[in-house]
């Protein structure tokens, strides 16, 4: 079997008084693409950057495709691609350029790396733009030219950090497309993002990191389970109702939440379909009018909110992530 | 301990080949090249340094240096304009700081730190292109200075090594700017700190005579690396009049000056290197 694509084992990084990473454990296998999810400072930021060689961990060992990365990070910069938080682009040069310059830095011979350029525009749907001014590129349009970038090389490990940050809606979606088309071709690749929409529709594994830890891992669907097998959701016509709505959830799950501004209350519970005859039951008797009472499977910001105790950054409020 | 569990891999390309990267001498070019084209195509940098530098000559030249006197022969405009050439290079270097610290920031020497090339590659590649650089604004400011009225007595193989001792000079203090822009975090910063060049400039020999000045800083003029410069500078460019300023012998001057220079290179490129190599 092929060594992990990515190893980590109790990987510590401290600044100062913070414990960015605090024993972090992760193995990735080779044909598979791992979000790293998790608020601001949850320390995605730190653990990206240990694997591209940029800083040094404390303490623990790590290897990317086999290779240590303590010990032989100049190997490891030839097998990894890096695109980060910000568009690392130059501005005064045409997005072909770009791509040039860095297939030359891979040690492409200059004809090697025009083809190489003329590949990722291609693959970026950039082709038409690839000999302008980066400065006259959209915000998605330097994002993906970024990501271009860390492609020039063929990396192995591909590691995407907060890939969609800051972007509108649309430049994400155009984004997230251009990631899936290389997923389609077999790129191992490792992103953090904080939002969970991001990491479902792009990744095959999801980890949960918080305080520098890993706190739950698995598939998108495994992941949902961990919040309890089903949801049972109440819309009620009266916010005042809310209260006593919750107070019944209660005693069929644990923890139910209140959401006043949509007037719904919901509950995590393990045996959906009688839990829900008992719910109808109970508030039928406590003589609540409902607008509508629904089962769903738990969504990811469920699932976050009950394994971290916060609620997950929104997809609409994206914020200028202030990762340590 | 979290174990992704292993499913058959996606139809896979061939395993990508292992890039083996650049070498030393390829790497530092191509970064050298990227920072040439971006003064090329951004010519306000280059701009504001030549209108600065020649506000600075014109309000020397003709509002304080009617003032000045240069206790010997030698016209203002011949004492002035070497000191201003030489000193173009600290002005010139203040852009390096600035660049420096914005690839810093906006996580462009990640980028490059996290490629296969020595690492090396990006500050020298980074000191070669502000080099070039120098030597462009060095050029205008000697033309400023033709312009002004300033003329050369020495041997023309003087004139030559004085523009030389400059390049030579300005690259040695390109490593100070780097520090700067590694140490500040942002462009900003980079600025203000860029600013401890000022004393340098001002109290030299650049613009007034040393002799001039009150004592201590006196003392901190005549000995500082800049007015070993300009000393040089201005004894191999000024023939008579200016020996008769600067009693010792010009490979005296020229020697101190390229004693300072290497010094400033070894000191500050080596810690740029450290910081640099900082993970």
């Amino acid at each position: 079997m092929q060594p992990p694509i990515l190893e980590a084992r109790g990987l510590m990084k401290r600044y100062g008084k913070t414990q960015a990473l605090a024993g972090l454990d992760l193995v990735v296998r080779p044909g598979r693409v791992v979000a790293l999810l998790g608020p601001n400072g949850a320390g995605k930021t730190t653990f990206v950057r240990a694997v591209a060689t940029l800083l040094r961990p404390d303490a623990g060992t790590l290897h990317v495709d086999g290779i240590d990365v303590l010990r032989k990070p100049a190997r490891v910069r030839q097998v990894v691609g890096l695109a980060g938080q910000f568009a690392a682009v130059e501005e005064a040069m045409t997005g072909r350029e770009n791509l040039e310059m860095v297939g030359r830095l891979f040690g492409l011979s200059r004809k090697a790396a025009k083809a190489a350029a003329v590949r990722v525009l291609a693959q970026m749907q950039l082709t038409a733009d690839a000999d302008r001014l980066v400065r006259t590129y959209s915000g998605g349009m330097r994002r993906r030219i970024d990501l271009g970038i860390s492609l020039v090389g063929t990396p192995r490990l591909l590691l995407l950090d907060e890939p969609s940050a800051g972007l509108d809606p649309g430049s994400r979606i155009q984004l997230w497309d251009a990631i899936r088309r290389l997923v389609s071709t077999g790129t191992d690749i490792l992103l953090t993002t904080q939002y969970l929409d991001e990491a479902d529709r792009l990744a095959s594994d999801i980890v949960i990191i918080d305080h520098g830890t890993v706190i739950a891992a698995g598939t998108p669907a495994e992941l949902k389970t961990l919040a309890g097998d089903d949801m049972i959701e109440v819309h009620v016509r009266d916010a005042d109702d809310l209260p006593a709505v919750s107070g019944v959830l209660a005693k069929l799950g644990h923890d139910p939440r209140v959401d006043v501004p949509t007037r719904r209350a919901y509950v995590a519970v393990d045996d959906g379909s009688s839990r829900l005859m008992d719910a109808l039951r109970a508030l039928d008797s406590h003589g609540i009018t409902v607008e509508d009472v629904s089962m769903r499977r738990p969504t990811l910001d469920e699932v976050f909110l009950s394994l971290t105790g916060k609620p997950a950054e929104t997809a609409d409020s994206p914020e200028q992530p202030a990762d340590a | 301990m979290t174990d992704i569990p292993f499913t058959a891999p996606s139809p896979t390309l061939p395993r990508a080949a292992v890039n083996t990267g650049a070498g030393l001498w390829v790497s530092s070019l191509t970064v050298a090249g990227r920072m040439l084209r971006k003064f090329a195509r951004t010519p306000q940098l280059i701009a504001f340094t030549a209108i600065q530098s020649a506000l600075f000559l014109l309000m020397f030249r003709f509002a304080f240096g009617g003032a000045i006197r240069t206790g010997g022969s030698l016209s203002y405009v011949n004492f002035l304009v070497p000191g201003f050439i030489a000193t173009t290079v600290l002005w010139s270097g203040m852009g390096a700081a600035t660049g420096v610290a914005e690839d810093v920031d906006h996580g462009f020497v990640d980028r490059l730190r996290s490629l296969p090339i020595p690492r090396a590659a990006v500050l020298i590649g980074r000191s070669l292109a502000d080099t070039a650089l120098l030597v462009w604004g060095l050029v205008i400011a000697v033309v400023f200075g033709f312009a002004v009225g300033f003329r050369l007595h020495g041997s023309v193989s003087g004139d030559l090594a004085a523009f030389g001792l400059c390049v030579v000079f300005g690259f040695a203090f390109e490593w100070i700017f780097i520090v700067i822009g590694l140490v500040s975090g942002n462009a900003q910063a980079a600025q203000q700190m860029g600013l401890v060049i000022t004393p340098l400039v001002f109290l030299s020999s650049a613009y007034v005579p040393v002799a001039s000045m009150p004592d201590g800083v006196r003392q901190f003029s005549q000995f500082q690396p800049v007015t070993s410069m300009v000393d040089a500078v201005r004894r191999l460019t000024t023939g008579p009049q200016g020996a008769a300023l600067l009693p010792h012998s010009t490979g005296h001057y020229v020697g101190l000056s390229l004693v300072w220079a290497a010094a400033i290179f070894v000191v500050f490129g080596s810690l740029a290197v450290l910081r640099f190599a900082r993970r």
